[in-house]
């Protein structure tokens, strides 16, 4: 990970399901998880870019994390939520199936995405993280936002 | 540490104040208008200047300030003439005095050597003033008989230089003084009892107080300035040192020191606050006599035109932080969109039979929007002290590049958004650089193509429908457009052999890596282009314009939005999409009858209105979003004047209604739509996007538009 500093401490990841996998966050770039709400979509916008929504007063725009990962776009669903997350100043939110739980791990018991995540589906995944049922891919924020950002003016 | 950060903040904030009175005065005095009070002005912000600076140990800033604060004080007794040479010294140090200000603040080191050339040239001034004075005694600059001795003519008195303090150190001297504190002095916690401890360590010092004017002990209070002391002192220091020492209640004291041996007063100094003794004295004739032995003989005529200066006072002002404004505003934002919510809500129960909760939603609304304009007007400051900052750099540039140049200034009084104003700050600087550098010629070639030598830099502020517009105009020779089309086929900017029309060979100066300066001088030409200007500017959501006439000049105009926070709009929709078009583009909207919009070519149309053909933009198909009408309904048109096509017309779906709305950047969260300039928060907490009509015109290429005429 990124923070070498606490190396041997323990992170906690949110988890959540996105086109029927498993997802995780660390949880400092977790703001708050909010209801589904309405989203404007943007012109010339890439598919997995839903739009940008109001989060009290901030216009911040909404991606849909399973478009993010060619796994089709999230179905309208009660469950869906809004993970907003934050990478350095810019503010984010993440459309995904559900949020099940946070969980804390060692730091060493984050393992390496193996090489066979090819293409554009490792280039977003920073690591793996066991879990009771299976594993969650830990979502590498900077790089999946960068990537979908228009360049600047 | 904290607390001292809060006090040095604190005086760069004045200092920046000061300097801004300081180069207003200097207008003032350069406009030909002389008066005692200016020259006063401009030497108690110096002296304020320094007073507050040597707090800090900022010591290359407090030897600057002094010395040209004795200049200054020469031209204010009278003992210095103001001629021209002297002014452009007095300007120069004025300027060096704000660069020494800056470097303070950064913390940076400033060029020893430039400030070494700027003491020379106040000192060269003040060895020319001591003499030609009467009498080179060890204070002879400060003697009022080299007043008006000066303005008579001269007997080729050779100019010697003299080290002024190196002559006043020759041995101890008595000094009388005679110290006379006013209420105020007490009133801001000075205690004379320190004043006198700190003389006394200067030499030896003798006191006598004055108790005369004391009250009985039953009198209910102390009357003014009821004590007075006469000191003597005997030193080795010079006058400059005792002066030093009342420096802090400057203004709060009537105060004279005499040097022994000198028949007339020697001086009368700490009249930095010249209005209120005069005041003083004229209000009340017979309150203070011996207060009549600071003004006697500086005060003259001029004492009367000092207190009609003193009510021209600067209206109280408070500093707050900018980021406490910011919360404020998007408190109020969303202050706005809460209140239209809730009057919608309450519009949507229907209490019909409940008139009064309708009246106290109605108050609210007002409210609100009372509020929303008062705190809006808080960003707004005038472009004045920019502007100024300007005149500098022209005299830099001018000094830089061997030319001489005069800037004129025109509306700056103007208001702009604060964050406008600062972020021009850059983009301006290096157009007034580009402006002098390469726009005006050399005093040579002006003087041979019939021109003043003297070139002249307008540069001016108005509001013009919604936007605020600034033009940066030069009188010299105008674009060489060979030479800049040279340059960009050189650079491959452009093919070679393009048919490039006028202006659009004068905005390829705009180009990033285009740099016409076939010599890089020490000013431009630093491979930072104009592109970078029009950069900046864009991201003000402003426009960079350039018209050029050889032989005439250059001006470049810069329109910006007057506030980076709201925008007035017309509420349309394409798809189902909500968007706002900037009430300041459209010009009408209109329903176009059959046969007025006519196909030309494969995928362009135009609309026929009053004898004049406009070019449809379908906006759906523009913004890649399907249409929410019928293909075959009724076309609604919105025509819009922009800059890169003139007037056009905008094809959408509904038209709503007109409002004002807070600007809420795209950038920050996402990045930049194409044609979408920023978004808002619709009263119902919907995200409406902000359409940039021009860049949608200029993106358009009139795409599937062939569909949606009605045949």
């Amino acid at each position: 990970m990124q923070d070498a500093a606490d190396q041997n401490g323990e992170v906690e990841f949110v988890i959540f399901t996105s086109g029927g996998q498993s997802f995780s966050l660390d949880i400092r770039h977790v703001r708050e998880i909010r209801g589904q709400s309405a989203v404007t979509p943007l012109p010339h916008a890439p598919e997995e870019v839903l739009g940008v929504t109001n989060l009290r007063g901030a216009v911040i725009p909404v991606f849909d994390l399973a478009r993010c990962f060619a796994l089709g776009a999230t179905v309208d669903a009660e469950r869906n939520v809004i993970v907003i997350a934050m990478n350095g100043t810019q503010t984010i939110g993440l459309l995904v199936q559900s949020v099940s739980e946070i969980v804390s791990f060692p730091r060493a018991n984050i393992q390496d995405a193996p090489d066979m995540l090819g293409g554009s589906a490792q280039s977003h995944i920073s690591g793996l993280v066991p879990l009771q049922e299976g594993m969650s891919r830990v979502i590498d924020l900077p790089s999946l936002i960068q990537r979908r950002m228009p360049v600047p003016a | 540490m904290a607390a001292n950060d809060a006090f040095r903040d604190l005086f760069f904030e004045e200092a920046e104040d000061l300097l801004a009175t300081l180069s207003d005065d200097l207008v003032r005095l350069s406009a030909g208008e002389f008066d005692n009070e200016i020259v006063h002005s401009i030497f108690r912000a110096v002296h304020s200047i320094k007073g507050s600076a040597g707090a800090f140990s900022l010591e290359e800033l407090v030897d600057f300030a002094h010395r040209y604060e004795t200049v200054l004080d020469g031209v204010r007794s009278d003992r210095l003439e103001l001629t021209p040479d002297l002014f452009r010294v007095v300007q120069r140090s004025a300027d060096h005095l704000a660069v020494l200000v800056e470097a303070a603040r950064t913390e940076q080191e400033t060029d020893r050597a430039v400030t070494e050339t700027a003491l020379a040239a106040l000192d060269a001034c003040l060895c020319a003033a001591s003499a030609t004075g009467a009498d080179p005694m060890p204070t002879a600059s400060e003697t009022p008989e080299a007043g008006p001795a000066q303005e008579e003519p001269q007997f080729g008195f050779v100019p010697l230089s003299l080290d002024l303090d190196s002559l006043a150190q020759t041995g101890p001297q008595s000094f009388d003084i005679c110290f006379r504190p006013h209420p105020s002095l007490y009133e801001n916690g000075h205690e004379p009892a320190l004043l006198l401890a700190q003389l006394a360590e200067l030499g030896h010092l003798e006191t006598e107080i004055d108790l005369s004017a004391l009250p009985h002990w039953s009198a209910p209070e102390i009357v003014e300035q009821a004590l007075s002391w006469k000191l003597r002192l005997a030193t080795d220091a010079t006058q400059d040192a005792i002066e030093e020492v009342f420096d802090f209640v400057d203004g709060l004291c009537d105060l004279t020191i005499q040097a022994e041996g000198n028949d007339m007063p020697e001086t009368v100094v700490q009249n930095g606050a010249p209005i209120e003794t005069a005041t003083t004295k004229l209000a009340e004739p017979d309150a203070a006599p011996t207060a009549t032995c600071i003004e006697a003989e500086t005060a003259e005529p001029a004492s009367a035109t000092k207190s009609v200066a003193a009510a021209d006072t600067p209206r109280p002002t408070l500093r707050v932080d900018l980021d406490r404004i910011e919360r404020l505003f998007n408190a109020v934002g969303e202050l706005i969109i809460n209140q239209s919510m809730i009057a919608q809500r309450v519009d949507d129960l229907q209490l019909h039979h409940d008139a009064d909760m309708a009246v106290h939603v109605e108050s609210y609304r007002l409210l609100a929007r009372d509020i929303q304009e008062a705190v809006m007007a808080i960003r707004a400051q005038p472009v004045k002290p920019l502007f100024q900052r300007m005149s500098r750099i022209v005299r830099e540039a001018a000094d830089g590049t061997g030319k001489q140049a005069q800037l004129v200034m025109v509306g700056e009084g103007t208001e702009v958004d604060k964050t406008v104003i600062e972020r021009l700050a850059d983009p301006l600087t290096h157009m007034i650089r580009n402006s002098v550098d390469h726009g005006l010629e050399g005093p040579e070639q002006r003087c041979a193509n019939g021109k003043d030598p003297v070139g002249t830099i307008w540069l001016s502020a108005a509001h013009r429908s919604g936007s605020v517009v600034i033009t940066i105009r030069d009188d010299g020779g105008g674009l060489d457009r060979e030479k800049v089309l040279g340059v960009a086929v050189k650079k491959g900017l452009v093919p070679a052999g393009a048919d490039l029309s006028e202006s659009e060979i004068d905005n390829l100066i705009f180009l990033p890596g285009f740099s016409t300066a076939s010599a890089t001088s020490l000013l431009s030409g630093r491979g930072v282009g104009l592109d970078v200007v029009r950069t900046a500017v864009q991201s003000l959501g402003g426009r960079v314009n350039i018209v050029s006439r050889p032989g005439k000049g250059t001006e470049f105009t810069i329109a910006l939005p007057l506030t980076l926070a709201v925008l007035d709009g017309m509420l349309i929709s394409v798809g189902n999409i909500s968007m706002l078009v900037p009430i300041s583009a459209v010009l009408e909207t209109i329903r176009p009858l059959a046969g007025e919009v006519q196909a030309v070519g494969p995928d362009e149309c135009l609309l026929s209105i009053r004898g004049r053909f406009v070019p449809v933009i379908d906006l759906a198909a523009n913004l890649g979003v399907p249409r929410a009408v019928e293909a075959d309904a009724p076309m609604l048109l919105l025509l819009v004047e922009t800059e890169a096509r003139g007037t056009c017309a905008l094809l959408v779906d509904r038209v709503h209604d007109q409002r004002q709305v807070v600007i809420k950047g795209l950038e920050s969260n996402y990045g930049h739509v194409p044609g979408v300039s920023a978004a808002t928060v619709l009263g119902d907490g919907q995200i409406a996007l902000i359409l940039d009509p021009d860049a949608i015109v200029a993106q358009n290429h009139g795409a599937g538009l062939r569909a949606v005429i009605p045949s």
